[in-house]
């Protein structure tokens, strides 16, 4: 016996405080994998919902980038057209996809077998709120279909334009956008609530709340914001939808409209901006933290080393959360908003940059003299904290009011929040889809492709994005279908437009390369041991590969020590499993 | 139980630390479906809260002037003019209601089937009554007053607007309320808590439990309802 000891070790598992769990068993085969109530199959029905959806909209936004980089060469991409795309594929990604999978996915998936539970605590409702969020989706496909098409009001569905005449889509496609986004935060919150109290009530013998894995206390955080951060959307929606049907007049002052005075008059357009935004910049964490969370837990698996500064990146995320309420108007300072408010929420926009710097700095530390093995996630965790830290640099100019004024409503903008919100989460989603493929199918994803995959993507995205914060900075404005003859902007800024947007398509085929990859290494990839990757979380220690109905086997595992015992001096591996009671 | 014991002897603060530095559960002795009631609670008090602010953006930004609420809301008796008369009833009916479910939670761990249903039975026919008198109410707005959620004679056209639809939402949750009472009734009254019968669709064994999760979402209705009553009445 070894003088070392591990950070959080003890010999001692309380008795159970409650039974086991009552499952459900399905008998037929449409219990079993359409309406299942298992949290494993819904995790992966609303993994293949969200990912089909977000194909739609990285076509959407390819079509888009053909019209910037060849302006009019295609016909079919009128003006009307260009505003559905870019209105699309906003919402979709951000809440379609990135809530849904990050959440919806990731969530149901691991939280349970994480936290050493059988299932969610709710698994019925479970079941509904994926077939809720199913059928957001098929009203949102649906838009594309009606008289109109699609709103084309941006992602943001500001009124009063988002309604009046000479926007797109004000027929119908406005009208399923609302219905759509209430019908998800419906489904969502069924969901949510799943989360949240199988973290704080479900766990296993053992399992404190300081022991859980960061990914658990990322998309426990997150889940939290969305259920107080949603609530915003709601009534935004449920008024839009009365200002449109009914003709009240809440996001609606008196206006003349194609040279006639409308019926509005009184109503608030800076209500609906306030209470977006004070769902849209939680959102924007609510898909950060899961990814914080599960590059934690990358970083420390494929670099053999503890996380650094456990309990701080704990802390550093519940502060993140509670400080993402702060901040919403740092979206609106040329709204026309009090200018002290924007001395007040640049104040705080700031300081949310101190958390989140302690992030970064600790993955960084984690890597620091670690065991590095570069498989495959481990170059996705890497190349997040590049994207994200080029991100969050600019976040920083954005956030200064005085900065963000001449910077509104450019491609700088646009450039940001890709390279924060959207390359970063993705290449987490990507690092944790061939991190736990292997857990989830029984079978290894293809190396080749993989690496392929990454350094297409990680170069492609620098590409896209590098250049767009110079057309930023030279005033070249987001949302414009075409930029038409201006003094200010440069010849050579459509040149750097085309190079980007054959970076783009680049990108964009890439990742049928990762589909493939998916589809293909589901036959014929390598058999996976029950934990490939060495990793001491309780998911890798299930009885069967993939976990079965219930997750473990028997009996269910006690936890005896912490997620992070990589190295540990002494030891006879170079990893400690969870559940493994310490030598005596 | 000896957790509880545990905490007096070590202070509130100190107990709480313990339980939420333990494992399995943070609410020790607390059932999944209570914690999740609170836990939705606080979602839709921010749904409120959003309404409720929405509501007094609206009331400033407007030009025209606001209806006088004790002008609007008032009842002619007998020729009598009395203001908020229909709304203290209803303020009235809706707290007895919370009464009556605060002692059928009660007798719910006394495991009185009999007075359990009864008192539920109680809280949702003075939920269905106070929902009736809105209905009421609304009737009177709209076809004496001529109130509609896009105008009214009276001046703001966002008066009526709002108030549709946040007395709208709030007596949609006192509908719901009203029908998972009568349903929780039923199943006591047949004795599918004291059996622990399965539920009709999640499988899960019925208990006693139940009932005092269908309180706190009973209290809450109530709770929003002083609210509004205040800013919309009052005010």
């Amino acid at each position: 016996m070894s003088t070392a000891t591990t950070h959080d070790e003890t010999s001692y598992v309380p008795p159970a405080e409650v039974g086991e769990m009552e499952l459900y068993h399905a008998k037929t085969w449409l219990g079993k994998y359409v309406f299942s109530q298992d949290a494993k199959v819904i995790a992966i029905q609303y993994a293949f919902t969200a990912i089909a959806i977000g194909m739609v909209a990285l076509v959407l936004s390819l079509l888009m980038r053909l019209q910037l980089g060849f302006p009019n060469a295609f016909s079919f991409i009128t003006p009307t057209a260009y505003y559905q795309y870019v209105t699309m594929h906003g919402m979709i990604m951000v809440v379609y996809l990135l809530t849904a999978l990050f959440l919806g996915g990731f969530g149901n998936y691991l939280i349970p077998v994480m936290v050493g539970a059988r299932d969610m605590v709710f698994p019925f409702l479970n079941m509904l709120s994926f077939w809720i969020y199913f059928l957001a989706v098929v009203v949102l496909v649906a838009s594309f279909f009606v008289p109109g098409g699609p709103s084309g009001a941006g992602w943001t569905l500001y009124p009063p334009q988002a309604i009046l005449e000479g926007t797109p889509g004000t027929e119908w496609g406005i009208i399923l956008m609302l219905i759509s986004l209430f019908m998800f935060i419906v489904g969502f919150t069924m969901g949510g609530l799943n989360y949240v109290i199988t973290v704080l009530q479900a766990r296993t013998r053992g399992m404190t709340l300081m022991r859980l894995p960061l990914t658990v206390w990322g998309i426990f955080i997150a889940t939290i914001l969305a259920l107080l951060a949603f609530p915003a959307l709601l009534v935004s929606c449920i008024m839009m939808l009365l200002d449109i049907l009914l003709g009240t007049s809440f996001f609606m002052p008196a206006l003349v409209s194609m040279g006639e005075q409308l019926e509005y008059g009184g109503g608030s357009p800076i209500l609906f901006q306030h209470l977006f935004w004070f769902f849209g910049h939680p959102e924007v964490y609510i898909v950060a933290l899961p990814a914080f969370g599960i590059v934690s837990d990358l970083l420390s698996v494929h670099a053999r080393k503890a996380i650094f500064g456990y309990r701080m990146m704990v802390w550093a995320i519940v502060a993140i959360g509670g400080l993402s309420f702060i901040v919403w108007a740092h979206h609106m300072y040329v709204s026309g908003m009090n200018p002290y408010f924007g001395f007040f929420f640049a104040t705080t926009t700031l300081i949310i940059a101190v958390p989140t710097a302690l992030k970064v700095y600790n993955w960084v530390l984690t890597l620091w003299r670690g065991n590095i093995h570069l498989t495959v996630p481990m170059y996705f965790a890497i190349g997040f904290i590049f994207t994200f830290v080029n991100g969050g640099l600019t976040g920083l100019f954005l956030g200064n009011v005085t900065v963000d004024l001449p910077l509104s409503d450019t491609m700088f903008v646009v450039a940001h929040f890709h390279m924060v919100m959207a390359v970063s989460p993705v290449l987490v989603v990507f690092g944790a889809i061939y991190h736990w493929y292997p857990k989830i199918t029984g079978r290894m994803l293809h190396d080749g492709m993989g690496m392929f995959h990454f350094w297409f993507t990680f170069i492609g995205s620098y590409a896209i994005y590098y250049p767009m914060h110079y057309l930023g900075f030279l005033g070249v404005p987001r949302r414009y279908f075409s930029l038409g003859n201006t003094d200010f902007i440069p010849a050579s800024a459509a040149s750097l437009n085309q190079a980007i947007s054959i970076a783009a398509i680049i990108v964009g085929i890439t990742q049928l390369v990762f589909i493939y990859n998916l589809v293909w290494s589901l036959f014929n990839g390598k058999k996976a041991s029950d934990n490939p990757w060495n990793a001491t979380t309780l998911e890798w220690q299930t009885a069967t590969t993939p976990p079965g109905h219930g997750n473990f086997g028997k009996e269910l595992p006690k936890v005896f020590r912490w997620a992070y015992d990589y190295s540990v001096p002494g030891a006879d591996k170079d990893f400690i499993p969870q559940n493994e009671p310490p030598r005596s | 139980m000896s957790e509880v014991v545990e905490n007096e002897k070590t202070g509130a603060l100190a107990g709480m630390a313990a339980d939420w530095s333990s494992d399995q559960r943070a609410f020790k002795g607390v059932p999944w479906h209570k914690a999740m009631m609170w836990v939705f609670l606080l979602s839709d008090t921010f749904i409120f809260a959003c309404f409720l602010i929405s509501y007094m953006k609206v009331r400033i930004t407007t030009t025209l002037p606001w209806p006088s609420s004790s002008e609007v809301f008032a009842l002619t008796i007998n020729g009598h003019h009395i203001p908020l008369l229909l709304i203290a009833i209803m303020t009235f009916i809706l707290i007895t209601s919370s009464g009556t479910m605060a002692m059928a939670v009660r007798f719910g761990y006394q495991k009185n089937k009999n007075m359990t249903g009864f008192l539920l039975i109680v809280t949702a026919l003075l939920g269905a009554s106070f929902v009736g008198m809105q209905a009421f109410e609304w009737t009177k707005l709209i076809v004496e007053e001529g109130i509609r959620p896009w105008g009214n004679p009276m001046g703001a056209e966002q008066f009526g607007a709002v108030f549709f639809m946040v007395t709208g939402f709030h007596g949609f949750h006192v509908s719901v309320g009203v029908i998972f009472l009568i349903i929780t009734a039923v199943k006591v009254l047949r004795g599918s808590y004291d059996n622990e019968t399965p539920g009709f669709m999640t499988g899960r064994k019925g208990n006693y439990e139940i009932v005092e999760s269908m309180g706190l979402y009973w209290h809450f209705v109530d709770l929003v309802w002083v609210f509004i009553f205040a800013f919309f009445y009052l005010w």
